[in-house]
């Protein structure tokens, strides 16, 4: 039985963003906004028009957090649960919230409409705790926002009569530097390309020695000389604005207040690398930003900044189009960030070949973070010295960090690269800290004796995530939610992220209730080897540092856990035997293993 | 253009465009396998080819051969990697060999007998996994899939039919079938579809002739699978 619907939303769909296979997901996104699921009507209809096989959309649908064959309701409320998250109270007042409304964690309530569960860290570390609510930030949650949330939930209140200010979010930039100064002239880098040439502004990228602010550090001149060189018909520029690392959340300020700036850096890469086509892959968590980000573009192409003949000049022309993420964090992965814009499931590519050569339905693609494109326009508008004015010899400029957790001034902070741990943590008022997680769960978990290092690529390279722990933490809870992560966002391709992720989270488990020995600990960091080696991406090659971190920088912490005996079985012997008890009807004492079989 | 690198030490020949593995299949070098097969593209999601080229791990099936390379395939780190990797698909679905009619003829038992996997060793995850048996032919048993996408790839760029493609993410990741029902007697799935005689373990398997050759009598009860390679490549023995 087909819901009209259901119809007119993929039709709507198939409308806005066109009859191709590579706009599947931004569809299937906007069905999943129109109707809180991908009913199988709207999937049917895709199928037939799209020319792609059911069980492939179902690929796709059951691939991202944010689509759903089920209904979510008229209320699908998600709460952020990293760990900064947590501390802050988000699980207390999720369980507030599906207490008032008597509900479990992902289930829906179909007489209400309401489905709450949690996700992956929405990017509010620093006004948390967080939550979504139909794609929707709101931030902040008290107690007290959550029982108004309760009620307007009872009463049926649509989502855009909830007030205003629970979906504030704050700036929250709370020391800025060359990068964020007041340089920027609309136009002015682009221009650049025209009085000074491709080739200078290429000399000028690679002398300023810029560095992929992803985290990888990949040197961006080269990387934009590497696509200039390639004849291609169609070359593509794409900004990676899926900030998923938890506790990151820098790149949320500089598409809210910077995104000119942004655009600015993608249109000087065109002009460099002759590309005409633009994505920004914009994070699903950051939905809210959508229509200003859409409004800014609309102002430079009516400024003859985006569009055709940009500045006037013949040929030139470059557009930006957005697209939506929904809910994997493997998509910032630039080959899975490729894929999922052609439509498909967020599965990293096989490299080589590199995107610069083969990208997007194959032409050649560069793409940057957020932060690289916006230093990219800094340089060439301001040349390479003002660059190099800040940072080391190998990670000049700055970086941009989201300071969440155990300190006074949560925030954004742009640090020259060089700066301390130490120095940071003065900065943001963090006292009595027990732990700093820098670069976020793939990254590293430093102890005091450590917090001399720098933040360089050189020492401790980040994308922009630093969570400060202080000596009230359980740091073992922090890594376990860390694994939590990474097995919900391994996208399953390979064996050692697919299983190892599991198994490692399992391991962790069985320490944290008390059962771990030091033979687990040896498979962790077994297993862990083995993720490092053998993965296919960067994720499972880097998904047990958790794990491995908390062992090498904190075992003392993590051995007064350990039982004093060199092997625990995993499972309990006597839990084993319930099912058989209840069977049987048994309950007496020889139905059951003393101490539990251990 | 022809070049040359090394396995082990051993001298190999390659040509332009080659991968590692399909320069050493050439030259009759076992590198331990399941989810290669020639006749597709290099796929690389099970990583038991992992071997080190110039001190370096990288998939063997993906990695490109280059002149001068060396390769270290049989070596004891590498087989413990290997060893491992095995151990965690093994955990993963609910693989009985005593109780499995593809025992003997499945390169996933004979690739873990090649590198020493003496037990599973890690805790079994037991996932609850259907069997479909409403194909006329063949049945599919989940519990077995190493999500090798051997099946989903012969289906779509073979026989041009499409009739498998994964689902889920992480470790929820699994085979489905293109049917509204979900199952294979819903589709037009053939016994002489090439999806239907390329899987490397007992998922996807004939019916009514499970126990043909006796235990004992199967491919690889007669010789380990670094002299006899791929199940696929004898069909019909």
């Amino acid at each position: 039985m087909s819901d009209p619907r259901h119809v007119d939303a993929a039709e709507a769909g198939l409308s806005q963003w066109g009859e191709n296979a590579s706009s599947l997901l931004q569809i299937l996104i906007h069905i999943q906004q129109s109707l809180g699921h991908s009913p199988d009507t709207a999937v049917q209809l895709l199928s037939s028009r799209l020319g792609i096989e059911p069980a492939v959309i179902d690929g796709v649908v059951t691939f991202y957090s944010f689509l759903s064959h089920e209904p979510c309701g008229r209320y699908d409320i998600r709460f952020s649960d990293n760990i900064i998250d947590r501390m802050l109270g988000g699980r207390e007042s999720a369980e507030r919230l599906m207490k008032q409304l008597g509900l479990e964690a992902g289930k829906h309530d179909p007489a209400r409409g309401v489905t709450i569960d949690y996700t992956s860290c929405t990017g509010m570390g620093d006004q948390g705790p967080a939550a979504l609510v139909n794609g929707l930030t709101l931030t902040r949650l008290t107690p007290e926002r959550i029982d108004v949330i309760a009620d307007l939930v009872m009463r049926q209140v649509p989502v855009d009569e909830w007030p205003r200010d629970y979906f504030e979010v704050e700036e929250n930039l709370l020391a800025g530097d060359i990068l964020l100064d007041e340089w920027y002239h609309p136009g002015a880098a682009t221009q650049a390309v025209q009085s000074i040439g491709k080739s200078t502004i290429l000399e000028q990228l690679e002398k300023s020695g810029l560095r992929g602010r992803g985290g990888a550090g990949f040197s961006t001149g080269m990387k934009w000389r590497f696509c200039a060189e390639v004849e291609a018909e169609q070359k593509v520029v794409v900004c990676n604005a899926d900030e998923g690392e938890p506790g990151t959340f820098k790149d949320r300020l500089l598409l809210q207040s910077y995104a000119d700036r942004l655009y600015e850096g993608m249109t000087l890469c065109a002009a460099v690398t002759g590309a005409q086509k633009g994505f920004v892959y914009l994070r699903g968590e950051y939905r809210y930003l959508l229509e200003a980000l859409e409004g800014e573009l609309q102002k430079r192409r009516d400024a003859r900044l985006l569009g055709e003949s940009i500045l006037g000049q013949e040929g030139f022309d470059f557009d930006i189009r957005i697209h939506l993420g929904a809910g994997a964090y493997i998509c910032g992965e630039e080959s899975a960030l490729i894929e999922s814009l052609e439509g498909k499931r967020g599965v990293p590519r096989i490299r080589p070949p590199f995107p610069v050569t083969h990208g997007y339905l194959g032409c050649p693609t560069v793409v940057n973070n957020v932060e690289t494109f916006i230093a990219a326009a800094g340089i060439a508008e301001n040349g390479p010295e003002w660059f190099r004015s800040r940072g080391t010899e190998a990670s000049p400029g700055t970086k941009l960090l989201s300071i969440s957790g155990d300190c006074d001034k949560p925030g954004i902070y742009e640090i020259p690269f060089g700066m301390t741990i130490v120095e940071i943590l003065d900065r943001c008022g963090a006292s009595d800290t027990q732990a700093v997680q820098v670069a976020g769960p793939a990254g590293i978990m430093l102890a005091p004796e450590e917090f001399g290092r720098k933040i360089a690529y050189e020492d401790v390279p980040t994308g922009g995530s630093f969570m400060v722990f202080d000596t009230s933490r359980d740091l073992l809870a922090a890594a376990r939610n860390f694994m939590d992560f990474f097995v919900h966002e391994s996208c399953g391709f390979c064996t050692p992220c697919r299983v190892g992720t599991t198994l490692v989270n399992k391991l962790l488990e069985k320490i944290g209730n008390g059962h771990g020995t030091t033979v687990d600990l040896e498979t962790v960091q077994r297993m862990a080897s083995v993720m490092r080696n053998t993965s296919h991406c960067g994720l499972g090659a880097t998904a047990a540092n958790p794990a491995v971190h908390l062992i090498e920088h904190f075992p003392t912490m993590l051995y007064e856990r350990l039982r004093h005996t060199s092997f625990e079985p995993s499972f309990d012997l006597d839990a084993a035997l319930e099912e058989a008890r209840q069977a049987t009807g048994r309950n007496d004492p020889g139905a059951h293993l003393q101490g539990g079989g251990v | 253009m022809i070049g040359h690198f090394t396995i082990d030490g051993k001298r190999v020949q390659f040509r332009e465009g080659q991968t590692i593995m399909e320069a050493a299949m050439a030259e009759g070098i076992y590198i331990p396998h399941l989810c290669h097969n020639p006749e597709f593209r290099p796929h690389g999601s099970c990583r038991v080819c992992n071997v080190k080229a110039n001190g370096r791990h990288v998939a063997a099936c993906t990695a490109p051969a280059s002149e001068g390379l060396e390769v270290e395939n049989d070596t004891g780190e590498i087989r413990a990697e290997r060893r491992t990797l095995l151990q965690m698909l093994f955990v993963e679905g609910n693989h009985v060999c005593p109780a499995c009619e593809k025992s003997g003829a499945c390169q996933l038992q004979a690739v873990a007998y090649y590198c020493d996997m003496v037990a599973p060793e890690f805790t079994h995850l037991y996932p609850q996994r259907q069997v479909d048996a409403s194909h006329p032919d063949f049945i599919i048993d989940f519990n077995r899939c190493i999500l090798c996408e051997l099946c989903v790839r012969a289906s779509r760029d073979k026989d041009g039919k499409g009739v498998f493609a994964i689902a889920g993410r992480g470790i929820g990741a699994h085979l489905v079938v293109n049917a509204d029902s979900g199952k294979l007697g819903d589709t037009d799935f053939d016994k002489d579809d090439r999806s239907a005689h390329v899987c490397p373990v007992g998922a996807i398997l004939p019916k009514h002739k499970g126990y043909e050759v006796p235990i004992g009598k199967r491919l690889y009860d007669r010789k380990p699978i670094s002299m006899v390679g791929d199940v696929s490549d004898h069909e019909g023995e």
